[in-house]
């Protein structure tokens, strides 16, 4: 894992947690919406919030997208799951709201979770096309998932130097 | 009636999710390493990659689909119950659809991880 790979994980917390924020903000001022008019769907587009919300789920989008290029579904997601943490630090410290107990229990379990994963390597199965080879294969399917430093030197082998 | 409506809504949000995570993790892997790419071969050659996978647009379709899923619960639901009841339903759909479909070595280590984290997204909505 390289600086910048680590800095893509982040994009991807940040962006998605600030996107949710702003999309959930916008969505009470739009109001309730059903079935009946399901079109408005689209009108709540042009709100403000909801508008600089979906900017910012696109900016997750891109770094999502990038994270998925080299890495598993099951590492990106639960990397990305530290937008919770984050969203929670920022309301006990900087908003001066009130965190219970059991949300910082929930806080221990993601931050658990997530050391669970960073803990292992990024990617654990081969991939199934030839243009992965021009862009830095990762070949480290055949090794076990649970191993940690030595498997990730046998990507770092099989990508020619690239981590 | 409304709370009908809001888990039917999450209902729908993991369902598009899982499909959207899944197709959109399989796209990226059959194009490559992104920053490698673009390294070598310039942005337009990424961007015509990425354009000329089918799986990608399915992504993208299943993605849209969860994101006006997800503005339909919001308009019913509190976000404290969406947001972490959608997550941590998505989080262990996807383990089981990575495992299945995209063939990733989901061992104990990622187990425990999807787990973990599916129980402190709905800690936190506690």
């Amino acid at each position: 894992m390289t600086f910048r790979k680590y800095l893509v994980l982040a994009g991807v917390t940040v962006f998605a947690a600030a996107g949710d924020s702003l999309l959930s903000h916008g969505m009470k001022q739009v109001g309730n919406i059903s079935f009946h008019n399901i079109g408005s769907l689209f009108l709540a587009v042009s709100n403000p919030w909801v508008a600089f919300g979906i900017v910012l789920l696109l900016a997750f989008f891109a770094s999502y997208m990038n994270a998925l290029s080299w890495a598993d579904l099951t590492y990106v997601l639960p990397a990305s799951s530290l937008g919770y943490v984050l969203l929670a630090l920022v309301a006990r410290f900087a908003l001066h709201e009130q965190v219970s107990p059991l949300r910082w229990a929930g806080i221990a379990l993601i931050s658990g979770g997530v050391g669970f994963v960073a803990g292992g390597p990024s990617v654990t199965h081969h991939s199934d096309t030839g243009s992965a080879s021009s862009a830095g294969d990762i070949g480290a399917g055949s090794g076990s998932a649970g191993a940690g430093p030595g498997n990730q030197h046998h990507v770092r082998v099989a990508t020619g130097g690239k981590p | 009636m409304r709370h009908l409506y809001t888990w039917c809504g999450i209902l729908l949000v993991v369902s598009f999710s899982v499909v959207g995570d899944v197709s959109m993790s399989r796209a990226m892997k059959q194009v490559g390493d992104l920053h490698a790419l673009r390294q070598r071969f310039g942005i337009g050659t990424v961007v015509c990659r990425i354009f000329s996978s089918s799986t990608f647009f399915v992504a993208v379709a299943a993605m849209a689909l969860s994101f006006f899923s997800l503005l339909f619960s919001l308009s019913w639901g509190d976000v404290s119950l969406v947001g972490p009841a959608a997550a941590s339903l998505t989080f262990i759909g996807n383990a089981f659809a990575a495992k299945l479909f995209l063939h990733e070595r989901v061992d104990r280590r990622r187990w425990m991880a999807a787990f973990l984290v599916a129980g402190g997204v709905a800690l936190l909505a506690a």
